[in-house]
């Protein structure tokens, strides 16, 4: 597909009005619909595009998996800090009044805020390694052998 | 009958139609754009119905991601069905049991808008509401608003400080925060499970595709 120019550059249009509506959704997770779930998977879409067109070798090189990882581990760690951090201010698990707790009601959403942040980044990761794992070694001429599969042309059969 | 009634039979015939035009596809190209058609259709759908947040997830997931990843499939597998159809009885049985379990499950629910549901009155609606709620002490849920803040003077007559616009939101990262951090946890576990059962198994049967 990598050959085909109107796939090209349908992807390098869309990829980056994707990614920034990803990032509206996310900061904007308390103020109107969506969050971080939807944005990490609305990033993901624009990488696999990305991947889809132009090989998963390409992608891992914009993306590389310790990145992904890192990323994966990294925003489950920044939801259960937030909740941690609030168990050591003295109030419960996951209590966001602990941000700012002059005002109990206005640091909700900077709690909320930090919460989405670790779920957009663990789904995003997550949903990159499910796309990497699965496609690896699938692609032609990233084997060794050269031995190619089926008719990988997608353009020349649509 | 109103427009809003009229769009959502509309909306409703159009799913179903994209539904079984998916399923009767034979061309898997166009099943999977139907299959998109059908999740855009009901993210339309549950616009009208004003759950917004199902409706972006809906788009998200299902007309966006799982659409591109079906393209990576077919791309891997082929453009054509093999069809075989004959009708398996045992499972279309299963299956119509189930619909009609569902549908007598939807007989107890209140009727859509319902001012007296138990969603409308309950006291976490009436934390939710509480600036409006306080100015209107007719309401019913004026009196919970009230005596919860008699039982807790600490939230300053707040039932639940989350106020923020989106009251989705609200529940999901805030007042149900626990659930929210096991279910990244369990997608974080899923992407672990893969990465141990498949990463750097170069040899696997998945030979001669596409990435």
């Amino acid at each position: 597909m990598k050959e085909n120019p109107i796939m090209r550059l349908a992807v390098r249009w869309n990829l980056p009005f994707m990614v920034v509506f990803a990032l509206y959704t996310q900061t904007h997770g308390e103020l109107g619909p969506g969050g971080g779930f939807q944005s990490g998977v609305i990033v993901a879409a624009a990488f696999f595009l990305y991947g889809l067109v132009f090989g998963g070798a390409e992608m891992r090189r914009v993306v590389p998996r310790w990145f992904t990882d890192l990323l994966a581990a990294g925003g489950v760690l920044l939801y259960v800090g937030t909740g941690l951090y609030s168990m050591f201010m003295g109030y419960e698990f996951l209590d966001h009044a602990a941000v700012m707790p002059s005002n109990p009601g206005g640091a909700e959403p900077w709690g909320m805020t930090l919460v989405e942040y670790g779920v957009g980044l663990t789904v995003f990761a997550v949903m990159m390694t499910i796309f990497n794992e699965i496609t690896e070694g699938t692609n032609p001429e990233d084997n060794q052998t050269g031995e190619s599969g089926a008719d990988t042309e997608f353009g020349a059969r649509a | 009958m109103n427009y809003m009634m009229l769009i959502d039979v509309v909306l409703l015939a159009l799913v179903i139609i994209a539904g079984i035009a998916a399923i009767e596809a034979r061309n898997l190209f166009a099943a999977i754009g139907l299959a998109s058609a059908y999740s855009l259709l009901l993210a339309c759908f549950w616009t009208t119905m004003d759950a917004v947040d199902v409706a972006y997830t809906e788009a998200a997931v299902g007309a966006g991601i799982s659409t591109i990843m079906l393209i990576g499939a077919i791309v891997l597998t082929g453009e054509r069905e093999i069809v075989r159809r004959a009708v398996h009885w045992p499972a279309l049985l299963a299956c119509a049991g189930v619909a009609v379990l569902l549908v007598y499950g939807t007989l107890d629910m209140p009727r859509f808008g319902d001012p007296d549901a138990p969603a409308h009155t309950h006291p976490i609606y009436a934390g939710f509401t509480q600036q409006d709620v306080m100015k209107d002490p007719s309401g019913k849920s004026f009196e919970l608003a009230q005596e919860y803040a008699a039982a807790h003077p600490d939230h300053s007559g707040d039932y639940f400080h989350g106020h923020v616009p989106n009251q989705v939101t609200s529940v999901i990262v805030s007042y149900r925060a626990f659930d929210t951090l096991f279910e990244v946890a369990v997608i974080f576990t899923a992407a672990m499970a893969l990465v141990v059962l498949l990463r750097g198994r170069r040899g696997n049967p998945l030979k001669g595709g596409l990435l």
